[in-house]
């Protein structure tokens, strides 16, 4: 079974378009018939990823790949790079500025959840390059 | 799935085909075919928002004629709060309970008061701990019903006690039968509904198989009929026994204040409702203990069957409450006699197939089409969207050409006259009619 593979563009530092792309891929799932879980779970991490781009790297671009059994992510951006993964893997931990930490973002639990909610993440940054986050969710329906 | 009913009707004469509704309805549950709107019923919530925006009142509430009343040996009204913010220049509740009785029924039973018996059980729920977080009010039929067909995350989160109109059928009936000595069938319990979605949620209620509510009428109605009757109400007899926080149901807010310590949200406004869903679905909002949601503007003040503007309607329930008590009512009764029975249940109407590889097929081939439509989102082909043209299309129940742009560029590179498409005799005979004049 071919997978339906869609790409968003993330756009940077626009707050009030922010989770668009995650808002499009769940009511996909959703019309799929995916089971709510696994829906909520990918929505969650996604929209997670996607707040860590606007917020970080004035945007990016999101792979979306949907297989019967399992959803694959990729979001890619150019931003400055994370300096200490593991660091930033900590709850809590966060380097939002003053000024999205004020529009209630940057609680430091982003990728705790990111974490949390798939059921594998890898990340690779390359500080002044950028950083690409690749997270699995498997559907608990199959068919 | 049972056979649904709905509240919610199209009277078809006076349908004019127009794009308002398709384009309104929260659930994508209406499609204009051969010129007429047709309400897709397993999607459909009876929220009403079809009716508000029908330019031509071809699209109606169904409700129980006033004669029949007349089935019942002992009549009972059940008023709801905001049939009180109706009524201009008016001091006291009792008005409007004297005026009922004066129509003809041999008893009020404030929905008022039930709510505040529900606010009451849900402070003492919302103490034991052991249930989801943030639960969602119950009390708008149409949430409920929104919540199951478009967010099955949500369904387990929702408030699973009977709303105020059904306790207080229950209550009223059960009080009414003690007192007169009437059996069950011989007592009807009638409530005056402000919205299509309450009536519904009589004929076929969610998380319990029946109500003791017998029927409903239309708020906007009696509405005349009842005027008549306060006016000629000099002493009015003191029945009304709600206090603040019952009487405060009637608007947005008034549910989930009464819970006193809980950290609450309360949205109103279908498009706020929706907003409100997804961010909880998200978990963005689990700080909140209660989410109170009206899928009308201002909570039920802002129901369609209502008469006055939801924010005139709001000021003057402020006004009737101010020197009353807080509450005069409290849930003596077992928890369980209010529970619901079944579950809520998620029914995935939205899904395209029970088959997820045949479901990715159909949705590979809804996004081709849809990027090959205009983008117009005009509704001229009688789907609110371009991409619900495209789904209609994938699912069989459209044509590609059913786009008016798809067909006149099919006619044009034909050389075919297109006058003779039923959509553009509509078109043309309207204009000749139009001319005529």
């Amino acid at each position: 079974m071919q997978p339906i593979i869609k790409t968003y563009v993330i756009p940077g530092d626009d707050f009030t378009h922010a989770g668009e792309a995650s808002g499009k891929v769940k009511a996909m799932l959703k019309q799929l018939g995916y089971d709510s879980d696994a829906v909520r779970r990918i929505a969650i991490a996604m929209y997670e990823a996607e707040i860590n781009m606007v917020i970080h790297a004035d945007g990016g671009k999101a792979t979306v790949e949907i297989h019967p059994d399992r959803v694959e992510l990729t979001l890619q951006d150019s931003g400055p790079g994370i300096e200490d993964v593991e660091l930033a893997m900590q709850e809590g931990y966060s380097t939002a500025p003053d000024e999205v930490r004020a529009l209630g973002f940057g609680a430091g639990m982003g990728l705790p959840n990111i974490k949390k909610y798939t059921d594998d993440m890898k990340i690779e940054s390359i500080v002044g390059t950028g950083t690409k986050i690749y997270m699995l969710v498997k559907a608990g329906k199959t068919s | 799935m049972s056979l649904l009913y709905h509240s919610v009707t199209l009277d078809s004469d006076k349908c004019m085909g127009c794009t308002n509704c398709i384009k309104r309805c929260p659930t994508e549950a209406i499609r204009v075919r051969d010129g007429k709107a047709r309400i897709i019923n397993e999607r459909c919530i009876d929220c009403g928002e079809c009716i508000r925006v029908c330019p031509h009142h071809a699209k109606r509430a169904i409700y129980d004629d006033f004669s029949r009343m007349n089935d019942f040996a002992y009549k009972i009204a059940l008023p709801p709060p905001a049939l009180y913010g109706q009524f201009n220049n008016l001091d006291d509740i009792d008005y409007v309970l004297n005026g009922l009785i004066a129509m003809g029924f041999d008893e009020v039973y404030e929905v008022s008061r039930a709510a505040e018996m529900l606010s009451d059980a849900t402070r003492r729920m919302m103490k034991e701990q052991n249930f989801k977080k943030p639960v969602i009010s119950s009390a708008c039929p149409a949430v409920v019903r929104l919540i199951r067909v478009k967010f099955p995350s949500l369904c387990d989160n929702v408030l699973s006690l009977l709303s105020p109109m059904h306790i207080a059928g229950r209550q009223a009936k059960k009080e009414a039968m003690e007192k007169t000595g009437l059996a069950f069938d011989q007592i009807g319990v009638f409530f005056i509904a402000p919205c299509p979605a309450k009536i519904t949620d009589i004929r076929q209620p969610l998380g319990v198989e029946k109500t003791w509510v017998d029927g409903a009428f239309s708020l906007a109605e009696i509405y005349p009929r009842l005027v008549d009757c306060m006016n000629k109400v000099k002493e009015p007899m003191p029945i009304s026994k709600s206090g603040i926080i019952g009487v405060s149901w009637a608007g947005s807010g008034g549910e989930a204040s009464a819970l006193i310590r809980e950290q609450y949200l309360a949205a109103d406004g279908m498009e706020n409702v929706m907003a409100v869903l997804e961010e909880l679905e998200g978990e963005r909002l689990s700080e909140l203990d209660f989410i109170e949601l009206n899928v009308c503007q201002g909570g039920c003040v802002g129901g369609v069957l209502t008469i006055e503007n939801p924010f005139v309607a709001k000021a003057r329930v402020q006004r009737l409450r101010k020197y009353l008590p807080v509450s005069l009512n409290r849930f003596n009764g077992k928890m369980e006699s209010i529970k619901w029975r079944e579950k809520l249940e998620y029914i995935g109407v939205m899904k395209l197939s029970e088959d997820i590889s045949e479901a990715m097929r159909m949705m590979e081939e809804i996004e081709r089409l849809t990027d090959n439509l205009t983008g117009l989102d005009c509704g001229s082909c009688g789907a609110p969207s371009c991409r619900a043209l495209a789904e209609d299309i994938v699912t069989g129940k459209a044509r590609l050409n059913d786009c008016v742009f798809v067909l006149r560029q099919e006619a044009s590179s034909a050389g075919i006259d297109i006058s003779s498409d039923p959509r553009m005799r509509l078109i043309t005979d309207h204009y000749e009619k139009e001319t005529a004049k």
